[in-house]
């Protein structure tokens, strides 16, 4: 199995993004996901910059792919698509109009284009998807099943560590939380270096805001799951990058690094600060009084 | 017969929902252009206990509909899981059998399935493939032969515009019913917390999830275990999906993802109808008929008014009215379409 690191998902400041992606060069991870999944207004970033970041990753060995948005709505977010489709060599889509410009080339299916049975992707491969990332709510059984009988050629990736992205709207949540329009934001994501969490009137943390993005407020963290997932016949774990003050980013690298190259069972991820903690269950399990523990 | 039919269209179609066959007639006597409705399979995106077509059924209702004019779709729109597969092809199979007037998918698969098996039978795009630009519609178009499609409640009325400006297919959109504020497709919150979403199980927080409690302060309802919100005594309580719920945000109790509030497009029709919108659709095949006669009998007539006079059609205050009542929240607004909400 090889490891990524998923799409920066969150608003980091610039030196934040350039520093992460410098450290990340070092780290011995395979793949890297570069560019803008969430908000087409982000631009702290431009195009360039990416394409140096790229141009560095890619000279420290790793393979790097490029990331689209995964709504896209305005023409300007149709024309920035076709520009990456132009520069960029290995692209992840996220909607079907990255697909339709990218039919005949290799391209990976992000998670976020709804592929649920095997004549989906049957299709998407015989239209040149390589590499086809697992939607977060897909079960392991389902996915396994779906492996056996996969078209020739074709890897899985999983999501394996992060806030897991669950859900897209027109509306800007931290916006909203915030009391700005969408049209005025302000940018007020930034703020939140691993997105707004949201607890529910018993205290109990539940959802992440991250701009137009709902993602769990619990941490997705599968490294006790590696041997299963190896069964199923996943080839590369996702890691989605989170800020300095979740967790120290290099040692979750190093812990799935070492499950991987030796023993899968004794390697433990450090701690993460935010206050959804870590769960391996794709399913929210109630933890305070609304428990039902005959459900 | 769906050929003469087609010859019949009407410059704009009124699609209405049927979660049974008295909601069908109701809808069809009331003015719809066409009715949709989903088998009870397990396939469509509202698979509640109760709702939806026997083929027996779907057979009379087609029928029924096809008597006085108006067509009938049937909605398989979950994506299908391998275990769900075999019974999503026979729905398909099904729907031509019997002779629906179009399909509407949104699975790749299906809709590959469906154009190789059934190329006769229409296809629609169902809101559920999250097509939200016109170059993902030309994707499902080259690929698939789809004929029209419905757009997600996420677009602006001039990003309405720019997709029908830049695409062949018929573009039907949301007029009324209870507002999705994630991208249709694109929400897993529901499974999130009981393990069943639109996507897999075609249920947005299934009932055997929701439990309401009495306290002496009100009543609580939970989601699977989850408080979704908390009602003081009187205080109006909606049925919790978890984008509508109240929540802890920065220090503040509010809906931090949406108030309990309806979509209705009365007040822009006219713009709607000048874009050059093929269809407006009504949300709700969980509603009694009752519901449904009154939505379709009030939109039949806003619709005609507007498309005798668009430029001084302004929407009847009782009908306004009739429609705030039968609201969810027993509010409206305008959603995505106007920028300000986003």
């Amino acid at each position: 199995m090889r490891l990524s690191v998923g799409p920066l998902l969150y608003l980091w400041d610039r030196p934040g993004v350039f520093a992460f992606y410098r450290e990340l060069a070092g780290l011995p991870v395979d793949i890297v996901y570069l560019g803008e999944v969430v908000c087409s207004k982000r631009r702290l970033l431009r195009r360039a910059d990416w394409i140096a970041i790229g141009r560095d990753l890619s000279a420290a060995g790793k393979e790097v792919v490029v990331c689209t948005l995964a709504l896209m709505e305005a023409e300007s977010e149709l024309s920035s698509l076709a520009r990456t489709v132009a520069t960029a060599d290995l692209i992840e889509a996220n909607d079907m109009a990255a697909v339709q410009l990218l039919r005949d080339r290799p391209f990976v299916a992000g998670p976020h284009l709804n592929v649920y049975n095997a004549a989906t992707l049957s299709l998407l491969s015989s239209l040149g998807m390589r590499r086809w990332v697992a939607p977060v709510e897909l079960d392991t059984a389902t996915l396994s099943a779906l492996l056996k009988q996969r078209p020739q050629g074709l890897e899985a990736e999983v999501f394996a560590y992060g806030r897991m992205p669950l859900a897209f709207s027109a509306r800007c949540f931290s916006a909203r939380v915030r009391r700005r329009h969408k049209d005025d934001c302000g940018f007020v994501c930034a703020e939140d270096a691993d997105g707004l969490t949201v607890h529910t009137r018993e205290g109990e943390p539940l959802l992440a805001l991250n701009g137009i993005q709902t993602q769990s407020a619990q941490v997705r963290n599968l490294i006790g799951r590696i041997d299963v997932l190896g069964r199923a016949g996943v080839d590369v774990l996702r890691l989605s990058p989170h800020s300095s003050a979740a967790v120290r980013f290099e040692e979750v690298v190093g812990a799935f690094r070492a499950a991987l190259d030796s023993d899968a069972r004794g390697a433990q991820c450090p701690p993460t600060a935010l206050p959804g903690g870590y769960c391996e269950e794709y399913v929210h399990t109630a933890r305070v009084s609304g428990a039902d523990p005959a459900r | 017969m769906p050929e003469s039919n087609e010859q019949k269209r009407p410059p704009i179609e009124l699609v209405c929902p049927a979660g049974s066959l008295p909601a069908l007639r109701a809808a069809v006597d009331n003015g719809a252009d066409a009715v949709y409705i989903g088998f009870r399979d397990g396939i469509n995106a509202r698979n509640f206990p109760g709702l939806n077509f026997s083929a027996e059924d779907a057979r009379s209702g087609i029928e029924y509909a096809h008597r006085r004019g108006a067509r009938v779709f049937v909605a398989l729109n979950v994506y299908p899981r391998p275990q769900l597969w075999e019974g999503a092809r026979r729905a398909v199979d099904e729907a031509a059998r019997l002779g629906a007037d179009a399909v509407i998918l949104a699975d790749v698969g299906l809709l590959q399935y469906a154009d190789e098996h059934h190329p006769g039978l229409n296809r629609h795009l169902s809101v559920q493939a999250s097509a939200t630009n016109w170059r993902a519609l030309e994707f499902y178009e080259r690929q698939f032969g789809v004929r029209r499609a419905v757009l997600p409640r996420v677009l602006s009325l001039a990003q309405v515009r720019q997709v029908i400006e830049h695409t062949h297919l018929e573009i039907e959109v949301f007029g009324f019913g209870s507002l999705c504020i994630m991208v249709e497709g694109r929400c897993a919150l529901s499974s999130h917390l009981t393990g069943e979403s639109p996507n897999t199980h075609g249920v947005c927080s299934p009932a055997h999830a929701v439990r309401w409690e009495e306290t002496g302060a009100g009543r609580r309802v939970r989601l699977n275990g989850v408080l979704i919100d908390e009602f003081a005594p009187g205080e109006a309580a909606g049925y919790p999906t978890l984008c509508k719920g109240r929540f802890e945000a920065l220090g503040n109790v509010v809906h931090a993802l949406e108030e309990p509030t309806s979509l209705n497009v009365l007040d822009i029709l006219p713009q709607l109808v000048g874009a050059g919108v093929r269809a407006i659709k009504v949300e709700g095949r969980q509603r009694s008929p009752a519901y449904v006669a009154q939505v379709t009998r009030t939109l039949r007539a806003e619709l005609d008014a507007c498309l005798r006079d668009p430029v001084r059609y302004r929407p009847q205050p009782a009908a306004s009215a009739a429609l705030e009542r039968l609201a969810e929240g027993s509010t409206h607004t305008l959603g995505a379409y106007s920028r300000p909400w986003q």
